[in-house]
């Protein structure tokens, strides 16, 4: 009962930052409600006992990634959004709600079909009489482990992002 | 204890606000700030099945959504960064050619 309360509370602060950012102007708002959307998911993921992940979300989302965008917005001055009139308002204003409506609709029906409904999740696993489902200790072994590659990979692909990023940003002599 | 579909529902909740912030916003930032906004609806959904399924794989790929969400934060505003030095806008309209 507890889980499904929180689950609501968080799930209405997270749709309400998701909307707050199609709302706002400003993209340094934007932003922040982002910042509010990523919180919020960092708690539905410890509800859900992955709490390596929400440590993530964290860390890497709420904390670098989006200090990288709020920098990147206040080094450019970013001002108001400026309109360019050719699209239709009567598309944005039927069509964002229905398109957010219509694709909760569809989830809601084809996990209605499938039967997910009924399955209640969340809360901490325990087996072999330990917590172990989802805390750094299980998700590292598993990293290490069975993802060695992938995960060796990706040092590589971070390596080239910040190689093109110091060559791109750079100021052409 | 939570329904399954709930999490799905919201996942596709916030992928649609992402969809549709990408598609009505015209600052090139915003557009950015839309596509994590989807990301992160997609990793709601992993996380949520790979608790269904009693599998860790599921966390595993958000962390590896999360390295690429943030390479690709930072080329993308290296490339904003270099845009704006040319355009002197951050509105997606004016930005029509694809020479600096």
């Amino acid at each position: 009962m507890l889980h499904l309360l929180l689950f609501f509370i968080f799930a209405a602060i997270c749709v309400a930052g998701a909307i707050n950012l199609l709302a706002q102007k400003h993209p340094i708002n934007s932003a922040l409600s982002l910042i509010v959307v990523m919180g919020s998911l960092a708690v539905l993921y410890l509800l859900l006992g992955a709490e390596f992940v929400a440590a993530l979300q964290l860390i890497v989302y709420a904390g670098a990634v989006m200090v990288l965008f709020v920098f990147v917005i206040m080094l450019l001055n970013a001002g108001v959004e400026e309109r360019t009139e050719h699209g239709s308002r009567v598309a944005i204003v039927l069509g964002v709600p229905g398109l957010i409506i219509g694709l909760g609709i569809v989830a809601w029906v084809v996990s209605h079909l499938a039967g997910l409904d009924k399955i209640a999740i969340g809360g901490p696993t325990i087996m072999n009489g330990a917590e172990v489902f989802g805390n750094p200790q299980a998700v590292g072994r598993l990293l290490f482990l069975d993802y060695l590659l992938p995960f060796e990979v990706t040092s590589i692909l971070i390596l080239i992002a910040i190689m093109g990023a110091v060559v791109l940003a750079r100021r052409e002599e | 204890m939570v329904p399954l579909s709930y999490y799905l529902v919201l996942s596709a909740i916030l992928f649609a606000c992402g969809v549709a912030g990408f598609l009505i916003k015209r600052n090139i930032i915003t557009l950015f700030l839309s596509i994590e906004l989807m990301l992160n609806g997609v990793n709601l959904s992993f996380i949520a099945f790979a608790a269904q399924l009693k599998s860790l794989d599921g966390h595993i790929f958000v962390f590896f959504v999360m390295v690429v969400a943030a390479a690709e934060a930072a080329v993308g505003l290296a490339i904003i960064i270099a845009v704006f030095r040319t355009r002197e806008s951050l509105n997606v309209d004016r930005v029509n050619l694809l020479k600096l």
